[in-house]
Parts: structure tokens; sequence; C-alpha cells
């Protein structure tokens, strides 16, 4: 480790995980390389993607674009432990509702994109087909044509899509 | 988890078994596994695009800390870590040009991108570092930065041949009868297309792991890729290691559209520090890094003329290509512009057909597959032609298509087209006819015309494409006469476990197609067992020694057949216990919805299920039969598939701002038997959009020294959610009457018919400014252009 690394204690799914890292070292790089949860994915290096979303204090955040250091303090999830966070032991709602409405094919931006969705319906519960496909303007899919995410987070909304 | 579904076989919309890693983040892709005292690989990269490399200064970085070694493609060369160039396996002519391509550029650099130097390191971080340190200094050589460079052939991509030109392929059988059906011709059109070059831009950037054993001598490589197997015996070919000592693994990929099915440097230099230096070396590419390290797509012109008699009907097409190579030869880069080459006629008569592709060198990121191949590039020059054909003879782009679908556009099977090959089935007219009723083309026609005849800002442009491609790769002796040097069978084990379980073992290697949903399926259908009590094991040569992999949408048509044939096979075996436990003649044993019983006689029944345990105990086995359920077969096609459909765009333009919005899209396809319909819509969404984003955003820009402009996703424009609409899809089901399934392929079906459809709804909505074509994509500043010059500049 080199010599300015900074101690750190993140809070990642309800546990605490203390850290040693360099001062610039990404949120994605800590949560990925230094606690192992690597179900954050990274498909770019400009912001652009969305792969590498995921939940601080509630609320979606790239986390290629803040450093570990920025996020003590900060409730983070990850797509591990969105299930956790409902009742019992299944899956989060918006993860049923991208596997029940085929919202996902090789799956790699599928935990940005779903905690995108969270965060996104968490603010805006009421929204249309337009509203969803802009909200979801910062997450990149390659091989759904987008249509089947649209309607997965339509139907965990509630609505018919 | 709640993922439960117990619909049962063929042609139901069973939700995917894939999903439960997937939505969890379980799933583990490359950059997710790691090996104690790995080393990271960081390549220095060449800023120039041609030049000699006149000397490279490791002494910086091979100082910083974490790092193990610094080594230039000099070293490496002298090490003898590879007995072998990077392979092509498609020297299409006799007399290729396949200029030598190292995994590290020994001496000159031919594209930017290309590795000059390796770091290794103990960290991401390091690596990364380190490469910044690496001073590279070089010798600039005229760069050929574009196709017309290229083809004007005074500066050359590779100045030691003389030429940029790498080949000439022709179809050409009859150039008089061809050049006196166009001098007799009522009607002709002359056409340019221009199929840019695509960045495939797959979400998961590509990686490596390389794991020595810690014997020594064999080595296990983790790779992005879409073709283990491929790559396993062109690892042993490229590095020297005996094919018998390694084994590569695809984990979970991220997609791949054709940009994942090479041999890159990366793998191999993965694989021969490893067993070199006996660590683990690892590597995973950076978006912007991608540029140059995974090939591109497309990057053709096409010159393309039709030749009709005064009713629009063909009477010759002939076709000059003009393809990109790129700096060298990958896997099939020579041979994608003529997996093209049979489809330049679409789904239309012609008594004449003239084909001629020329592949030429450039100083770019190498060219090869994606999403398609050679068939989106045909489709679009056909059907862009097409519509310019109904232009001149004054008819609608419906009506031309009518005039000549082959057999008139009704049902056929084997027909033979004008390049030799036969169709194997076709029925367009009813693709046509319900792509234009499901998009009430009727109704947007009298909206357009109301729009226009009130000088609307927002006008409407409805465009069409019938598309027919060739997919279910290949018939191994016809891939022989194409002088590609492998097969394209495919191969799968069914096993029938003690338990009842089955085990399918395929040679296809899914990276989001859904195989193991597909081919739970088939088996389920097959022997009538629940799809849950499947398991589809896949994407590891030392699990799934034989298989040809996935790509060309070939997987279902020959790996699934494959696999149904396979379990057809157990089923025979099985039968013949039963018979034995009933004390019949096998012939007299039925087999129905998992059970067989003695014909008569229905109380006797003995579910398959059970004599899992029954062939794995062999305590009573028929004499002279092998213990175990377990069989296998490596099908080889005995003809291609032929999908084809009729795809409807409609898009709105702001003739003030050039602004393209595509705000509807009407798919009806026909991709013969379905085993899935759920993932087949998915292909046809997911496709669809990778077309319409060739027609509307993306284009891999090279300035005139050979630089890529845009190779961030800050600037190479992958579309969102926002900028797409939902997708109308419907099929139709002409059976394939190749393989006994009767289906065909859909992975690459979306694209080859989008890019026309969404082009021609563009220059129908700029017809009535006299606009006849515009280049892709169609940019706001294209299309504002193009009105302004047909306004003669004055707006």
């Amino acid at each position: 480790m080199p010599a300015n690394a900074v101690r750190i204690r993140l809070s990642v799914n309800g546990r605490s995980h203390d850290l040693e890292v360099e001062p610039r070292t990404l949120l994605v790089h800590a949560l990925r390389d230094e606690i192992g949860l690597t179900g954050t994915n990274i498909g770019c290096d400009s912001s652009s993607c969305g792969a590498c979303t995921i939940l601080v204090d509630g609320q979606s955040a790239k986390s290629c674009t803040m450093l570990a250091v920025q996020a003590e303090g900060c409730d983070i999830t990850t797509i591990e432990g969105l299930a956790d966070t409902t009742d019992g032991d299944g899956l989060h709602p918006m993860q049923q509702a991208f596997h029940e409405c085929h919202g996902l094919q090789c799956g790699y931006c599928t935990p940005g994109m779903i905690l995108a969705s969270v965060s996104l319906l968490e603010e805006y519960p009421d929204l249309d087909e337009p509203g969803v496909r802009v909200g979801l303007e910062g997450n990149l899919c390659r091989c759904t044509g987008y249509h089947n995410i649209v309607k997965a987070v339509l139907s965990a909304a509630g609505k018919e899509a | 988890m709640t993922i439960t579904d117990d619909t049962a076989g063929i042609g139901s919309r069973m939700l995917r078994k894939e999903d439960g890693a997937l939505v969890t983040g379980e799933a583990k892709f490359v950059d997710d596994i790691h090996s104690p005292g790995e080393l990271w690989m960081g390549m220095v990269r060449s800023t120039a695009a041609h030049a000699r490399i006149v000397s490279i200064d490791v002494s910086a970085a091979q100082d910083m800390p974490g790092v193990e070694a610094v080594h230039t493609g000099a070293e490496l060369a002298a090490m003898e870590l590879w007995v072998a160039p990077l392979p092509c396996a498609w020297p299409v002519t006799d007399d290729m040009a396949n200029p030598p391509h190292w995994p590290v550029a020994p001496e000159t650099v031919h594209h930017v991108g290309e590795i000059v130097a390796v770091v290794l390191a103990d960290s991401r971080y390091a690596a990364a570092d380190a490469v910044e340190h690496v001073i590279v200094e070089y010798e600039s050589l005229a760069a050929v930065a574009s196709i017309d460079q290229a083809v004007a052939d005074t500066e050359h991509a590779h100045t030691d041949l003389g030429t940029n030109k790498a080949y000439t392929w022709a179809i050409d059988e009859d150039p008089e009868g061809t050049q006196a059906a166009f001098d007799a011709a009522a009607h002709s059109v002359v056409c340019r297309f221009e199929q840019q070059r695509l960045i495939p831009a797959a979400m998961e950037p590509r990686g490596v792991l390389a794991l020595p054993s810690p014997m020594g001598g064999d080595v296990t490589l983790y790779s992005a890729s879409q073709v283990p197997h491929i790559l396993k015996v062109m690892a042993a070919a490229t590095t020297g290691i005996p094919e018998q000592k390694i084994r590569v693994v695809a984990p979970a990929v991220g997609g791949g559209f054709g940009a994942k099915l090479n041999i890159n440097p990366d793998e191999i230099l993965a694989i021969s520090l490893a067993n070199r230096l006996g660590r683990p070396v690892r590597w995973t590419e950076s978006r912007t890094e991608a540029a140059g390290s995974t090939h591109q797509g497309r990057g053709q012109t096409q010159h393309i003329e039709l030749a009709s008699d005064s009713d629009g009907r063909l009477t010759a097409i002939r076709v000059k290509l003009d393809a990109d190579m790129g700096a060298y030869m990958m896997l099939i880069t020579p041979g994608v512009p003529l997996l093209g080459s049979f489809l330049y006629h679409g789904v239309y008569e012609t008594p004449k057909f003239s084909f001629t592709c020329e592949g030429w060198f450039t100083n770019r990121t190498p060219t090869d597959a994606y999403r398609g191949a050679g068939r989106p590039e045909a489709s679009y020059a056909i059907e862009r032609a097409m519509d310019m054909l109904s232009y001149e003879v004054g008819i609608s782009p419906e009506e031309i298509r009518r005039r000549n679908y082959i057999n008139g556009g009704e049902p056929f099977e084997m027909w033979e087209n004008p390049a030799g090959i036969f169709f194997d089935s076709g029925h367009y007219l009813p693709t046509l006819d319900r792509a234009l009723d499901m998009a009430d083309v009727a109704g947007l026609r009298a909206e357009q015309q109301r729009r226009r005849d009130a000088g609307e800002v927002k006008q409407l442009g409805i465009g069409m494409c019938t598309y027919v491609e060739i997919c279910g790769l290949a018939p191994s002796r016809a891939l022989g006469g194409l002088k590609y040097a492998a097969g394209g069978w495919e191969h799968a084990t069914v096993r029938l476990l003690p338990t009842g379980k089955v085990e399918v073992v395929s040679g296809s290697t899914p990276h989001g197609q859904g195989h193991e949903t597909s081919w739970s399926q088939i088996i389920a259908t097959k022997m009538g067992i629940s799809p849950h009590d499947v398991t589809v094991l896949h994407s590891d040569t030392a699990i799934s020694p034989l298989g040809l992999d996935t790509y060309g949408s070939r997987s279902l048509a020959v790996g699934g057949v494959a696999i149904s044939m396979a379990a057809e096979k157990v089923i025979e075996k099985a039968r013949l216990i039963a018979a034995h436990q009933f004390e019949a003649a096998p012939e007299d044993v039925e087999f129905e919805a998992g059970s067989f019983s003695v014909a008569g006689t229905p109380s006797k029944s003995v579910h398959i299920q059970e004599l899992g345990f029954v062939a794995f105990a062999a305590h009573d086995l028929p004499d002279g039969l092998e213990p175990n359920l377990q069989e296998q077969v490596s099908f080889d096609p005995p003809n291609f598939a032929f999908p084809f459909g009729t795809h409807v765009a409609v898009v709105e333009i702001d003739e003030d701002t050039g602004g393209v919005d595509l705000i509807g899209y009407f798919a009806v396809d026909d991709c013969g038997n379905q085993v899935n319909p759920l993932i087949v819509e998915g292909q046809v969404h997911g496709g669809v959009v990778q077309g319409a984003a060739q027609a509307l955003y993306e284009v891999a820009v090279y300035d005139d020294q050979a630089n890529i402009a845009n190779p961030s996703l800050m600037d190479y424009l992958v579309p969102s959610a926002a900028e797409m609409p939902s997708i109308t899809t419907d099929f139709t089901c002409t059976p394939s009457t190749t393989n006994p399934l009767g289906v065909k392929g859909v992975g690459e079906a979306g694209t080859i018919g989008s890019a026309a459809a969404v082009i021609n709804a563009v220059v129908d909505a700029l017809r009535p400014h006299g606009i006849t074509d515009i280049d892709m994509p169609a940019t706001p500043m294209r299309v504002r252009r193009a009105i302004e010059a047909a306004r003669g500049g004055a707006s």
C-alpha cells in the first residue's frame, strides 16, 4: 500500500468496512477490488454508461465518478444488497420485474440499470413511458434496445407497459 | 430467490434461467475473478498510426512502485513467446496479402492503439501509472486514413507491400450479359453508400486472466470471449504451447456482437507471460482503449447499380465494394464483406448479378465481424437502392418490392440464388403486408401529406426494408469452398444423471442470448421433463471440449439442433433399457411425455428419469449395452438458414434543426420455428436499436492522420432509452428445411433490417426537397445541410 494511503470506513449494504486506500481510489474500485462486491460493473471511463450505478444514501450515483474517500459516512447500497432491502428473502420488486419482463440479456448493465430504476421510481413514482426513458438516459444497454427495460420499470411502478 | 417458471418446452415464453445470477450481481465476469499474486498488464499503445519505432525508454517506468517488468515488442520477440503471428482464419484468395500481426509491434506500428510495450505491475493503478512513464520515440510514416486514400494507393499502409490492396474477390459469371442488361434497361440507378466504421461497444469491455498451473506447463485463460474453443486452438498455434495444455474459459460475458470473436494480442500475451513467469497475468480494457484494442465493424464504400424494365422489374444488379480491412487481417477480417456477397440481390429475383469486392489496408484499427457481419451492409445497399429505383419508376416502395420478390412473394423452398446458394425457405409477402398494416402506413401517409401541405416544421418519413439474411453457419464443406479454415458444425452432449437430472454440454458459448434457457426447453420437449431438471454447461474447454462457438446467428440452428439430436440418441438408448425391463421388443416400446410404455399396455410404464439410475447402477442392462446414458452429436448442417422479414420505421424530422426522431418501429420477422418467443423478441429489439444507431448516431471518426477522434462513450453515441421508441414486433413462421427443428436464427435480424428502414424513412421525409439519399449516420448537421443544399443555400 502506498505511503499516502488513508484509512476510511465505508458502510455498504448495512455492513461496515475498514479500508486503507489511496486517496485517488475510485469508489467503484474500492467496492470491487477491496471489498469484493463485484456486482457493480465498469463499462466506461467517462461516466457515460451507468453500469457502475449504486445507491448513495438512497440516491443513484455513478460509483466511477466518486472517490472512495468521498463515500465515508454514507450508506451505500450495491446490487448485492438490494434484495435484502425488501421484506422476506425474495428479490427486490425491481429485480423481479427485470426478470419477468426479460429486461436483461447479457446482464452487464443490469445492476446499474436496476439501481438507477429504483432511485428513479423513488423520486418519481408516477412516471409514464417517456418519463422512464428520459430518467434512464444515463444508463446504456447494448442488448435489449431498452424496450423490455422500460417495460420492467413501468411494471415495477405498477403500470402496464 | 423466487425465480420460478414451470412452463415447459419449445415454443413457451419461459423466463430465463440465467437471470437470477445477473440481477443479483452474483454472476462473475472476467474482471470479477482474481488470483493471488496476479500481475496486471498495462499496454503502452502507439500514438502514431504508421511509424517506425526509433526507441522505447522504459527506465522510469521500471523503477516505479509495484512494477515487476516492462517489455518492449523487440524484447518480447527475442523471448520467443510466440511461434506465429496472430491468425487470420479466412484467407479469401490464394494471393491475399496478409502482413504479419504480432501481439506487440516489434519495429513498425500500423495503427493508433497497437501495443508497443507491456508493463507488468502488482495493481491496476500501478500498471496504469507505469504506462504513462514509458517514453516512445517514433519516426512517422505516411498514414492511410480513409478508404478513398487506400484506393488511391499512392501512400501505403504497409510500405513493404507496395500496395494497399489486399485482395479482389468476385462472383461475376457473365459480365457482358450484365452490361447488356444495363444497356437495355428502361430504368437504372447508380448508388454509392458509405458503411461507416462502427465501434461494437459491448457493455463489458474485453478482459483476460491467465493462470499458470502450480506444476507449470499448463495454463488456463479466462477471457471475455465469444469463441473459447477457437481461441484454444489458435492460442496453441500462436504460442507453441501444446493445445492439450491450454484451457480457455469464457465466464459470464457481457455481450459480444462480434467484437469478442477474435484472437487478440492481449489474450496471447496473457497466456505467454503467465506461462513464462509462473504467475497469473491479467488485463482489462478501458472503454477508451477499446477503440484501438478491439476490432471495429463495417467500413465499406458500396457501389450498387440496379437495372430494371419499364415496370421496375429487376434485370440486373452490379455491386462493387471497397472494404476497409484496417491495419491487419484478424480472424475473419477479409471474409466479413463476403458474408454479404450472396445477399446483394436481397429478396428479389434478378436475371443478372455481379459482385466484386476489393479489400484495402488502412492505418486504422482492424475491422472484423460486428452484429450482422456483411449482411447489414448488403441489406442496406439493396434496400436503399430499391427505394431509389422506386423513385425512378414512380411507384411506391412497397410496390417495387412486391413486383420483385422471389417467387412473386409466394412461398418457396430451396431456391437457387444468382450466387449459386440455395435459400432454404421463404415467404416474403406476408411480412410486408403485416408490417404495413401494423404500422398503419396508409394513415401515416395521410398525416405526412397533411404536414407537407401545412408546411409544418416537423415532417414525417416512413421507410421500409424487406431483408433476408444468411445464418446457421455453416455447412463445413461450404466453408471449405470459401477458403475458411475451420468447419461449421456444432457439438452437444446430453447426459442423464443417476438422479434423473440432465446435463447438457453445449459447444455454443452464450454471452446474453439465453442459451441455458432455450437449450433446457429443447430438452424439456424432447425428453418430457421439466426444464428446471436440466443444467447447461458451456464456455469452458475443460467441460465442453468440442465446439465452434457463438457468432453469425448459428447457435440454435446448429448447436440447438445438435442438442436435440443428442437427446434423441439418449432416448433411443433408454428405450433399449425400458424394453429390457418390460421384456418387450424395443420396437414395441413407445415414448410419450417422458415415459416409456409397451404399445397396448399403458399400465406398464417407466419414466425416462428413473432409467438414469438403472443405467448408472448397470445391474440389469441388456446384454452388450454399455452403462450410463450419455450421448453426443456433432451436427454439420446441410445448408445455411435464411431468416427474413419486413421492418417499417417512422421518423419525425425537425427541418429547422435537422434533428431526426425515430418515433415508431414495426418489425415482422420470420425466423422459422421459435424455441422461446420472449427471447426472440428481445433479440429483435436489441438488433433493431443497434441498426438504428448506425443509421442515426454512431460513427468512429478518424482524422487525416488516422487518429480516432471519438474513442470514449462521451463522443461515440451509443443511444440511450431516451432516443429510442418502443418497438412493435410480430412474426410469421416459415420453418427452415435445413434442420429437423425447422429453426433459423434471430440474433442479427434486427440489425440487418433496421439501418435501411430508418434511412429510407429519413429520405422519405426529405423527398419534397428533391433529396434522394443521405449518408449514415443521419446527424442533425447532415440533415440540415442536405435541406439547405436542396434549397440552394437560401435558408
